[in-house]
Formats: C-alpha cells, structure tokens, sequence
C-alpha cells in the first residue's frame, strides 16, 4: 500500500547500490538499528547490500594503542570494500577512525598498493545522515515519530567528521517529532571507548554531568547517530530508572505510522 | 579548613599516582569540582564570545600554527640569532640540558650577585624544574608575586592550571589562607580586601628584594627581547625595581620576528583570558643604564624538548604558547582539575607534553585521560592536533607495556589481543557472538538488563547497566531475508 509523502526518487538512471557497515557492535548488540537502516534505505529506493565477511573497523585497537591489530583491520576492510559503490556506516565514530586514522596506519604499516585502494575507499564511505542528504538529497525520509526527543551530537559526529545541521535537517522533518534542544551539545558524554573502563571513574563523573542536561530536556528520547554514546547514556539511565529512553535515529527515520519504531522488550 | 583537609598533590610526575587513581580525591569532592567547573565556565564563555567577534580567527589560528611550525623547523639558527641579540644588548644567556642543571645555574648566578632572596613572576617552566624547592635549598629565598601563586605559596598548595594556577580555590578559601599566613584575624572575603592585603605582603617585597625571576611567553630572535603577558602588573614590577634579573625559558619559545608577536598576542589573550588584549605586555631587551635591572640572564631549558623535536608526530607539542584553552575546553579536566595529572602541565597539552618531558618513563597513564573528544583541538590557538599526538603516544605506551611482565595478565590486554583475533576472521566472530550470547545469558537479568558484569566488565557495570544481548545479530536477522530483489 501507498505510503503518504513518501519521497521515494524514481529519476536515477538505476537503483543506487550501498554496501552496508553495519559495525562490529551493532551487528552484536543493536541488530535493530541495522534493521531500521536497510529498512529506511529501501524505502528510499536504494539497493543494500551486506558482505557477510565484515567485522571491526579497528577503532577499539587504535584508540587504545594496538596500532598493528588496528592496522590489519583496516586493511581486511579497506580490500573487503574493494567493489562497492558506497559503503554506507550508522556509526559517525567509525567513519572518522577511517577518515581520520587509516590514511595515517596505512602511510607507516602499510604498501604503497594498499595506499591506492585507500584512495579510492574513503570518497566511498558515509555516514547515514551524510549519505541522505549529500548523496541521496533528501531531508524529509517520510518518517513519522510521535515524540519529544532531544539530539546528542557525538563527538565524532561533530568534530571528527562535521556533520553539521544534517542531523538537526532530518529530525525537522519528522512527522510528529518535537525536537527539544540539549544545552552544552558540544560537550562529550565520557564513553570515549575503552576510556570508559579504564577511566572509569572519571568517565562516570562526566556521564553524570552529561545526563543532567540530557534529562532536563524532559524528552522521551535521546536520540544519536552513535550507538556507542547511546550505550553510556542508556546505560545510566536505565540504572538511575530514569524516565527516558535512548534510540539512534535510523530507527526514528525509519519509523512509519504503519510501521512504528522497533523497540527492545 | 577544608582545603587543608587535602593530602598536597603530588605534581613530580616520577612520583604521583596514576591518573585514575589521582583523580578519585577530587572527583569525590564537591567544592572541588564546583570552584573548577565555575571558574572554567567563566572564562570558556567569555572566549567564545570574543573568538566570535574576530572574523579572521581561522585565518590567525592558521598563521601562528604556521609561525610555530616554521620556528621548530629551523629552532636551532633562531636560538643562535636569539643568544648573540641578547648578548649584544648586554643579557648574558646560559643553557641548560635538564630542569637541575637549570635550577643549578639559576642558584650560581644568584650567589655570583651576592643575593640570597628573589622575587618571581608567574613561570609554569621553574615549576615544571622545580625550581623553588631547589633555591631555598641552596639558601636562596623565593617569593611569589603573581596573586594565584602567593596563595599557593601561603597555603602550600599546588597549581592546577597553567593560566590560572589556583582555580581550585575559592574565594572563602583564600580569605582562611591569608588570614593565617599573614596574621590578619578579620579578614573580610571581599575581592578589594583580599588584594588590599595581598598589595600590602608584596610592597614589601618588591621594594627590598634585589633580584627577581621570571619565565618568558615569547622571546624574538631578531631583536633579542624577551615578552611577558600578565594580568596584575605585578610582573612589571618584578621587571622594574629589582637589580637582578633571571629569565628561565623552554627552547621553544623563540619567535622568529618581533612582527610575529602581532599574531600571537591577538590569539594568545582571547584563548588564554577571554580578553581583547592582557593588561600588561612587558618586553625588554638586554640591559639599559640607569633603566631597570642592570645584570639580566637568560636561562634557555631543553629538559627533553630536542627529543621531542625528533618525532614527526610528536613535536608539534613544543607549537604551544601556554594558553590552556585546551584545558578550559576539556570535559575530563572539568571533572578533574589539574592536580589529578601529577604534573604542572595539566589537561590535554599536559597529557601528552608530560609524558614525553619523562620520556614515557613515567606518567604513561596521562595519554589515556582523554576521552579524545577532539574539543582541545578545535580551540588550540596553534593548531596542535593533541588527539593525534595522545594516539601517538598510546601506541608507544602499548608497544612498551605488552612485552612487560605486569600486563600479560592484564584482562583488557587480553580482552584487545582476543578480539583481535576474532576480528580477523567473520566466521570466528560469528561464533564468538554465539558464544557471548549464551555466556552473558547468565548475567541477565529478567528485564533483559546485565546489572553487574565481572573482571574489566565491572569497570563498566559500577555506574551503568548493559543491555543484554539480543537474540539474534543483525547478519543472522540478514541471513533470514529472502534473497532474490536486494
């Protein structure tokens, strides 16, 4: 059945073709956002494909010190991506360990071979609200979410890859959806990776501050284009019984009135 | 007495604790936390706000970062050029190749000048030598003339940031300290009272001390001077009445041009103080009859910074001007303050300028106290990349550390090295979600929650519950799709 405005682009020459990222722990602990996501997309008319031999970007092993296991990650995937025409991740912080960290692994562990194909790999990768609005030019995705939500803009979606408004151009176009503006957006959540553990003390105390301006919105959601960040917070929350939830925003844009965000039970 | 309720920190990095463990004091200390947050919230606002007015603030960021780069691409020719103008214009100039040969020759030239007490102007660099502890052991007493630092000094305290050394103190505090230290049992906490007392402590000091000590924010190699920005005046006072002058200064500081400083100063206030322009911009130059001191030395420390230069990614630490917009930025220095770093450098450019002063012999906790937010990068007057250097130096600290007997049974070494491993190949990751998967089932709880996890595992759980694993994986819920039209 027909949906409503849906603004679904007929004009390509043929269906784009997006391989999807899905990342090492939303594959493992929120298969539901990569759900949302090959299900917005095809609404959208794009293709998805999935190569069954993805793992991990490397981020965890770089960010921690590992730089040879971060490398042979990055090298696994940059050549696993060899033949894609997008690769499409809904997970800001992995997009810039590729933009900001691979060319630097590859220039010290790397070949010069190796070099080329990184070339022709990064101009191919996007993050999911990049790829909406950049490449597939469009804002309002026909989603429908009757909530208050209030966006954390992660920092790597802020300052690593600069994302920008393009999560704000989204969310407005949401039928139904009050956005609440967060104060401080700029500041971070203390997940930071393995800083949550090893740090975790410190990174509690920033959560705590974080959660402060997060609750005061008096959103029913938080909402992020980061799971990881999403982790931290929910993760507190959860444990405070505080009275919001977390959700990343493919599960937003990919909610219909006919079709409602999934939940976890 | 609540400050004194605190163990002193420990700011020699060959001794203080592990950040982690250095950081659990303050981050249970809520007037802590309250001062450092405030203070910080203060003066970030007031930078954003005049950042904001200048309309060439990425265009300067890009030319001091150039200017910096540039000095320490041809550091030595400068330092040469620097050392004959200042000796032409009467300054003598000595080196020193670590922070104890430094405070060696600062104590000869003071006993050559017959003088056995000096007055200083704020200087993180005699701090980072320990300058102080080592001049009163040679018999030399040292008074600080920067507001912050008398009331470090009178409250035996450490700084805990390199612009504003005591933020951590409140108001109420300084006013318990100087009424103890000076003996002024009424003291009232009022602003103008608490500098009243203060001006009337360092009068007397400034008008019978016969030399001073001062670090330095720039010195230019064409001219040979040597620049000092301060808020309070107390520094030119330090410049101006004393016979003696010693100024100690990290090599990096050179500045190629007196030009130069047109550049720095604009970015330098705004970064540092949130103001136009600082009040008082001291610069001199050798020595000038009857004008003055009339017997001035430059002390030009390395204490580690050649090896830094050496380092492709490293060495653009040695860009920074000390403005501590990396610090007044930084969500983990807000919790902590300063003195959980176990150095003099604090926050983000401590974190990675610290460990490469011990040459990763000590403080290798500090490259893992960030979050690697990126907010220290985005404000850095001189374009210092410090999540790139903090990567940098993890790689090092874990190239030196996974060869060590200590971390072969470190859960989260062998947490990274199996995931590796698993990483590696998709039908070995595959398993080991199934394996999770049905190991984690026993921590679960009923509303699908893991409460309580063990080993690194509780690092996590202590302050936040995971959510337990689904009962599928995205590739498993993929492999369920049917085939034909994706």
């Amino acid at each position: 059945m027909a949906l409503p405005n849906l603004p679904v682009r007929k004009d390509w020459p043929q269906p784009m073709r997006v391989s999807l990222f899905i990342t090492c722990y939303n594959d493992t602990l929120y298969p539901e956002t990569g759900r949302a996501v090959v299900r917005l997309l095809e609404r959208l008319g794009v293709k998805v494909d999935f190569h069954p031999g993805q793992t991990c970007c490397g981020q965890m092993h770089a960010n921690t010190g590992f730089r040879r296991e971060a490398f042979s990650q990055a090298r696994r995937l940059i050549r696993l991506y060899r033949d894609a025409e997008y690769v499409l991740i809904p997970s800001s912080s992995c997009v810039a360990m590729m933009r900001d960290q691979y060319p630097g692994l590859v220039d010290e562990l790397g070949d010069p071979a190796l070099r080329k194909e990184l070339n022709a790999f990064l101009p191919k990768v996007f993050e999911l609200s990049e790829f909406l609005i950049d490449r597939l030019g469009v804002e309002d995705v026909g989603a429908y979410f009757p909530h208050r939500v209030t966006y954390h803009a992660s920092c790597h979606g802020l300052r690593g890859i600069h994302l920008g408004d393009r999560p704000f151009r989204l969310l407005a176009k949401v039928r139904g959806l009050e956005h609440v503006s967060l104060a401080n957006l700029d500041r971070c959540c203390g997940f930071g990776g393995t800083f949550s553990v090893k740090n975790a003390e410190v990174s509690s105390a920033m959560m705590a501050v974080k959660l402060q301006d997060v609750l005061a919105t008096g959103a029913e959601y938080c909402t992020a284009l980061d799971n990881s960040c999403l982790m931290h917070l929910g993760g507190a929350m959860h444990r405070q019984f505080a009275g919001m939830k977390t959700i990343h925003m493919a599960q937003i844009l990919a909610s219909t009135e006919h079709s409602p965000a999934e939940e976890f039970a | 007495m609540s400050h004194a309720a605190a163990a002193r920190a420990v700011l020699d990095p060959a001794h203080a604790p592990p950040f982690p463990k250095a950081a659990l004091p303050v981050l249970r200390n809520p007037q802590l936390r309250k001062n450092v947050a405030h203070a910080i919230d203060v003066i970030q606002s007031k930078r954003a706000r005049l950042v904001a007015e200048k309309t060439d603030w990425q265009e300067l960021r890009a030319s001091a970062s150039a200017i910096r780069a540039h000095v320490l691409d041809h550091l030595a020719e400068y330092l040469e050029q620097f050392e004959a103008r200042c000796t032409a214009a009467g300054g003598k100039v000595h080196w020193a190749r670590d922070g104890a040969e430094a405070n060696r020759l600062v104590a000869g030239i003071l006993r050559d000048e017959g003088v056995n007490q000096a007055i200083k102007i704020k200087t993180m660099t005699s701090a980072e030598t320990q300058m102080n502890p080592a001049l009163e052991a040679a018999g030399i007493s040292v008074f600080e003339t920067d507001l912050a630092e008398i009331i470090l000094q009178l409250g035996e305290d450490e700084p805990s940031h390199i612009v504003v050394p005591a933020l951590h103190v409140n108001r109420a505090q300084v006013r318990e300290i100087f009424s103890r230290r000076m003996e002024i049992p009424d003291l009232k906490d009022d602003p103008q009272v608490l500098t009243a007392a203060a001006r009337h402590y360092l009068r007397q000091k400034f008008l019978t001390v016969p030399a001073a000590i001062s670090g330095a924010n720039f010195f230019i190699a064409e001219t040979g001077a040597v620049a000092i920005v301060e808020s309070e005046g107390n520094g030119r006072m330090c410049l101006t009445l004393p016979r003696v002058m010693v100024t100690l200064a990290g090599i990096e500081k050179v500045l190629p041009r007196f030009a130069d400083l047109e550049v720095m100063l604009q970015l330098l206030a705004r970064s540092a103080t949130g103001e136009r322009m600082n009040p008082y911009t001291s610069l001199w130059t050798g020595v000038t009859a009857g004008d003055g001191p009339q017997s001035f030395h430059v002390v030009l420390l390395d204490n580690g910074r050649s090896e830094i230069l050496k380092r492709k990614t490293e060495r653009q630490t040695l860009k920074c001007i000390r403005c501590a917009a990396c610090m007044n930025a930084c969500p983990v220095y807000r919790q902590t303050g300063g003195h959980a770093y176990g150095s003099v450098y604090p926050g983000p450019i401590g974190a990675i300028f610290t460990p490469q002063l011990m040459r990763l012999e000590h403080a290798q906790s500090l490259p893992y106290a960030s979050s690697l937010c990126a907010a220290c990068y985005e404000v850095c007057p001189v374009k210092i990349n410090i999540p790139e250097v903090l990567l940098e130096l993890r790689a090092r600290v874990t190239d030196r550390e996974r060869r060590s007997f200590g971390k072969f049974f470190d859960p989260l070494y062998w947490g990274l090295r199996v995931a590796n491993l698993l990483f590696s190949r998709a039908w070995l990751f595959t398993a080991a979600q199934r394996l999770g998967r049905i190991g984690l089932r026993f921590f679960t709880r009923r509303d699908g929650w893991i409460h309580s996890l063990p080993s690194v595992g509780a690092r996590w759980t202590m302050t936040r519950d995971l959510r337990g694993m689904p009962s599928q994986s995205f590739r498993q819920w993929w492999d369920t799709r049917p085939k034909e039209g994706r």
